[in-house]
């Protein structure tokens, strides 16, 4: 399996990819796994300011309902309209064309808290 | 936790395998909605071997079960199987089960996760009765096949057997011994499709499974697993209740709309408050739901009219063949006329729902 790298990630399963100041936002494919067949994503209006910590949206399955969480400051940029139609894009590519949101982030070093690929694997097997 | 002999099976497929009712159970195996699709258009074979096999013997068979169950069993034929439940004094359902009637004995199918209560009840129930109740659930598979083309390709499988199902009726059954394996093969199911339910000994079920599910090439259709995920966004399409969600010891039969099981004409245990609540009209009302936009309302999600709670959701999912988020869910009876606007409050959030008739699925015939 292996996850990205390149990014960061919360226990909750949210992964974070900065690029300049702009930071994108998933889940991961063991979550979207985890959830099954997802039917809907709840995303945020562009403009919106969001705290670390604070739930952006929700993930509906067939199976449960999940909130949706960042691990960064500021204001969301761009959200993934296509999963409007397609929410299975997150089954089916959850750390690419499976992304939630773009957020212009207030805090670089917000980032540094969470966990690395290494450190998110290792509690998924914990 | 329990497993089922299928369950080697299970892993070997790459079934994700959850705990439900104390068995270690496949939840899916290729997808939920591909499971389920597969279901409504060819046929799938689900492992229901955790549900509860009780059989029942001596004189007083028939009379324990007709103390104990809201259907008529004395009515119940040879070869035939009945939905019933099985209530408390309250005329609260303790479960639903499905009765069968064979030769010389009856069987009773229930819940995996009310088998030890059900045991318990039986036993208290049967105190003064002559009648030996054989749990059977661990030595036997059980294994529904569900789906239109499910009586085509089970007759394949078996063209070479002396078995013949063809002329069984919805809710018939038929049974017995072949190279000395004994088998029973059921006419129900619980996914809104034709199809059999077939229970045979451990070592043999596991065969059966193979033999069925094995890739009948390009030309024929073929039966595929499917997991209990599938099962519940089925069974929901098809409006039929689930232990747990639409029915427990507080909610009577005829509030869940099952009154059809229910003979009021006969002495059973709880039938002095179901005779109440009959006459009196049930004060809620099980209720088919569609809502707008594709948020899904889960189990205790409120209904409202107006700002005023008038039920709650018991079941919700995003239906795979209809492709709009249903629910059922118990309604103040005044409240759930068909066609009417509810508000369901999906955590803070408060989306329309229009009352429709159940089921919401319903097969060609």
């Amino acid at each position: 399996m292996g996850v990205p790298t390149d990014r960061k990630y919360l226990k909750s399963h949210e992964w974070h990819k900065l690029d300049g100041d702009v930071c994108t936002i998933g889940i991961t494919q063991f979550a979207a796994d985890e959830l099954t067949d997802i039917t809907f994503v709840e995303l945020p209006d562009s403009g919106k300011e969001i705290s670390a910590g604070d739930s952006f949206g929700v993930v509906e399955s067939v199976k449960s309902t999940s909130d949706l969480y960042t691990g960064v400051s500021g204001t969301v940029t761009e959200v993934n309209d296509k999963l409007g139609d397609e929410p299975e894009l997150v089954n089916n590519d959850a750390f690419e064309g499976g992304w939630m949101i773009k957020i212009k982030v207030s805090d670089a070093g917000e980032l540094e808290k969470l966990l690395d690929a290494a450190a998110y694997e290792a509690q998924l097997d914990g | 936790m329990e497993k089922t002999a299928l369950h080697s099976t299970h892993k070997r497929l790459g079934a994700r395998l959850i705990d439900f009712g104390g068995w270690e159970m496949p939840v899916m195996y290729r997808g939920i909605a591909d499971e389920h699709h597969h279901t409504r258009t060819v046929s799938s074979i689900f492992d229901v071997s955790h549900m509860g096999r009780l059989y029942f013997k001596g004189n007083d068979a028939e009379k324990l079960l007709d103390r104990v169950c809201t259907r008529n069993i004395a009515k119940l034929k040879v070869g035939r199987s009945g939905y019933s439940h099985v209530c408390n004094e309250r005329g609260g359902v303790i479960d639903d089960v499905i009765i069968s009637r064979f030769e010389d004995k009856l069987l009773m199918v229930c819940n995996a996760s009310n088998r030890e209560k059900m045991l318990a009840h039986l036993n208290a129930q049967s105190a003064d009765m002559k009648v030996k109740i054989d749990d059977q659930t661990k030595g036997t598979v059980m294994m529904a096949v569900q789906g239109p083309a499910t009586m085509e390709l089970f007759a394949n499988a078996l063209e070479k057997s002396p078995i013949k199902i063809g002329d069984m009726g919805r809710y018939g059954f038929v049974t017995g011994s072949y190279m000395g394996v004994n088998f029973s093969i059921f006419r129900s199911g619980y996914t809104g499709e034709d199809g059999v339910e077939a229970v045979v000994s451990n070592m043999v079920g596991v065969l059966v499974w193979d033999r069925l599910t094995a890739d009948g090439g390009d030309k024929r259709p073929t039966v595929k697993p499917a997991g209990l995920g599938a099962r519940d966004t089925l069974r929901l399409e098809a409006g039929m209740p689930l232990y747990g969600h639409e029915l427990n010891e507080d909610i009577d039969p005829l509030s869940a709309g099952c009154g059809w099981c229910v003979d009021l004409e006969k002495e059973f245990l709880g039938v002095e408050a179901l005779r109440k609540i009959k006459e009196d009209g049930p004060r809620r009302k099980i209720t088919g739901l569609v809502l707008d936009g594709k948020r899904i309302a889960r189990q205790g999600s409120k209904i409202l009219s107006g700002d005023t709670e008038i039920g709650e959701v018991t079941s919700g999912t995003m239906s795979p063949t209809l492709e709009q988020s249903i629910a059922m869910g118990f309604v103040d009876a005044e409240h759930s006329e068909i066609d009417k606007t509810l508000t369901i409050d999906i955590r803070g959030t408060k989306v329309d729902a229009k009352v429709v008739p159940l089921p919401f699925y319903k097969r060609a015939k």
